[in-house]
């Protein structure tokens, strides 16, 4: 049955032969019958990473195999979501490693993205914690990768963006928590150095991230809302993971303009108190937009970009600023964007994280802002820096292969385990993988 | 801790009632056709807090086994609790009407061998004088239509024998709850287009254990289903027969 997908940002849109099966065994069919095809979890991935004319949904594969309670060691399949994880870890004094912005995605996706989260300085990303991953080959066969086991295939794989294979399952290793609740300090930095400043002093915190006022102009450019975090040692493990309020359709995307988007912005800056600390749960400490289901349909029928770079440290601050006087300039930056500084690459061939600062924001998908964006990109490119596939929708080929060195070793692992031409998205041929 | 005997555990909508029951912390046994398929569930179960779990495997059209089935069960979990019949196929209506046998097939499976271990289970807990049975039957069966009246007619023999059962056994403190789920998105129904009325199993499953805790009689999943049921059970046959539904 053919069916129009496509990525959180609602753009691009594609039809495309959804299949779903029930049972890995059935999936592992699936790769054998059908032809060139992509893993697809959540569909959390924001551009067209999980689009593809065929698409095999892991979202029945989702069954825990094994948790060791005493060790933290967890196994399951990949189409669990890390949402249905945290319900049976958290009360047992477990948590996940590293986690996105998000529980709404799957096991699967949070390693073929090689997610990373606001403790990336410290720990690093997702498939670093990750102990083995059992996947089907483009051949058919089912093997295990880890750093022990085909280790070419583990480091392609982690962040791989699907395109070496099918995941089945993988075994991570939890972190343990006294508490789920969280002792937040909220720090008020007036401009991006600042900002950069706090980041640079407060990099023993476990969890640091800020939201930052893209909108903001002169000599308030870039001021942040730097938040810091620490797992509470009491208060006891409860976890309350509700269902969301949903945002029903897209609302007419006019409710997103300049005017909301400065009113919304100076609003969550001038509530924010410097230096205050706070006791909060965990899910909304960690995801707080998952309390609304939906929400990139505030964003109305066109759908939205999410522009999300890194850049090196060196000459940060200043390209930073760069990065943000072209985004105030262009007036279109929308709320909610995030500043982070990360920690050091890893070894994974298509890893985003490098050490640096990244920024992610959402621009409403029209004309201008699809230049403003390809304007970034060349910046990014000029900076040294490089984009994050999981966020992208329009990034060019010579950018992606100029900014990923590995992309050629990459593409000899594929070719080695048989997912040359086997697995492919949208994303990949725009970006000339094979 | 409360015993669930599965029937048919495999099936979406049975396997999220599972998962609510495990992180119950109840104890759950599972029959179904595929041992490989129910072993994950198993696994996943535990997991997910069951207090134990134990499986069995049979093809529920095997009915000369149905009192075996319920010996093993019994005999790993001690009396039973509750009762969930969920095991079921979607019938090919087109083929059906060209093959006698695949439609009394498709008939045995989704009426006959539910009534056969309805009858042993029925018996069973009017001795000890407790239990819950809880049947997943259809909307389909309420009226029997040009598009899958073989299907429709199986579950309208579950929905009058279960009706039955419920009045033979209200003064035997046995309860049974008649489920009657709509449309519902699982691998039984994914050659479906999919509109707004159709629902995923996890909220399904959350309604059937809400309804087995109070006790009710019959219940459409989700509550909206009497209103259309009602629409279609009042239009009358000389109007009914002309349109397609």
């Amino acid at each position: 049955m053919t069916t129009t997908i496509s990525g959180w940002g609602n753009y691009p849109r594609q039809e495309s032969k959804c299949m779903k099966p029930s049972t890995a065994a059935l999936l592992r069919a699936a790769v054998n019958r059908e032809g060139s095809l992509i893993a697809r979890g959540m569909g959390r991935s924001y551009g067209d990473s999980a689009n593809a004319h065929k698409v095999l949904t892991t979202s029945y594969c989702n069954h825990f195999i094994d948790f060791d309670e005493h060790t933290g060691k967890l196994t399951a399949e990949a189409g669990i979501t890390l949402r249905e994880i945290l319900t049976v870890i958290v009360p047992k004094g477990w948590f996940l490693p590293v986690t996105p912005g998000t529980s709404y995605v799957t096991l699967g996706g949070a390693l073929a993205s090689d997610v990373h989260g606001k403790n990336h300085h410290s720990s690093g990303t997702f498939g670093q914690h990750v102990k083995s991953i059992s996947m089907v080959l483009g051949t058919g066969e089912v093997v295990t990768a880890s750093e022990d086991e085909n280790p070419d295939l583990f480091h392609a794989t982690c962040g791989g963006m699907g395109l070496t294979g099918v995941i089945l399952s993988a075994t991570i290793q939890l972190i343990t928590i006294r508490s789920s609740l969280i002792n937040q300090k909220t720090i008020k930095a007036d401009c991006i150095e600042t900002a950069c400043e706090a980041f640079e002093e407060n990099i023993n915190a476990t969890y640091s991230v800020a939201w930052i006022d893209c909108l903001a102009k002169g000599k308030s450019l870039g001021r942040s809302v730097l938040m810091l975090g620490e797992h509470a040692e009491e208060g006891g493990l409860e976890v309350d993971i509700k269902d969301p309020v949903s945002v029903p359709f897209n609302t007419p995307s006019a409710l997103l303009n300049s005017i909301t988007m400065k009113t919304f912005n100076g609003a969550y800056w001038h509530k924010a108190k410097h230096n205050r600390t706070q006791i909060v749960p965990l899910m909304p400490y960690f995801y707080p937009l998952d309390a609304i289901g939906n929400w990139n349909k505030l964003y109305g029928k066109s759908g939205f970009l999410q522009f999300q770079c890194v850049i090196p440290k060196e000459n940060g601050i200043a390209n930073m600023r760069k990065l943000l006087t072209e985004i105030t300039e262009s007036g279109e930056g929308s709320f909610l964007a995030v500043l982070k500084q990360f920690g050091k690459v890893n070894d994974n061939l298509l890893s985003f994280p490098t050490e640096g600062y990244t920024l992610a924001l959402d621009f409403k998908l029209n004309e201008s802002t699809m230049q403003t964006v390809s304007r970034l990109e060349a910046m990014t490119l000029d900076m040294g820096g490089r984009l994050y596939l999981t966020k992208d929708a329009v990034m060019q080929e010579s950018t992606f292969k100029a900014t990923y060195p590995n992309w050629e070793k990459f593409e000899a692992v594929r070719e080695k385990y048989g997912a040359t031409g086997k697995f492919s998205s949208a994303q990949s041929k725009r970006l000339g993988l094979a | 801790m409360k015993k669930i005997l599965i029937i048919g555990a495999t099936s979406a909508i049975a396997e999220h009632c599972a998962r609510i029951w495990a992180a119950r912390g109840d104890a759950i046994h599972l029959v179904a056709r595929n041992e490989q398929h129910v072993q994950v569930l198993a696994s996943d179960l535990k997991v997910r807090g069951a207090s134990e779990v134990t499986t069995y495997c049979l093809d529920l059209n095997n009915v000369d086994r149905h009192e075996e089935l319920l010996n093993a069960a019994d005999e790993l979990l001690g009396s039973i609790d509750i009762v969930l019949f969920a095991h079921g196929t979607l019938s090919n209506q087109k083929s059906c009407e060209l093959n006698v046998q695949e439609t009394l097939t498709e008939i045995h499976t989704n009426a006959l061998s539910s009534i056969s271990l309805l009858t042993l289970i029925a018996n069973r807990f009017e001795a000890e004088k407790s239990g819950t049975i809880c049947v997943i039957s259809s909307v389909a069966g309420d009226r029997g239509r040009a598009s899958n009246y073989i299907y429709g007619s199986a579950k309208a023999m579950v929905t009058a024998f279960t009706s039955g059962l419920r009045q033979r056994l209200h003064k035997s403190n046995v309860a049974v709850v008649t489920i009657k789920p709509g449309f519902v998105d699982t691998p039984m129904t994914s050659e479906f287009k999919k509109g707004f009325l159709w629902v995923k199993p996890d909220i399904v499953s959350k309604l059937i254990v809400k309804a087995i805790d109070k006790n009710k009689s019959e219940s459409y999943v989700p509550g909206f289903w009497w209103i259309l049921m009602a629409i279609v059970k009042s239009i009358p046959e000389k109007i009914f027969r002309r349109i397609s539904l």
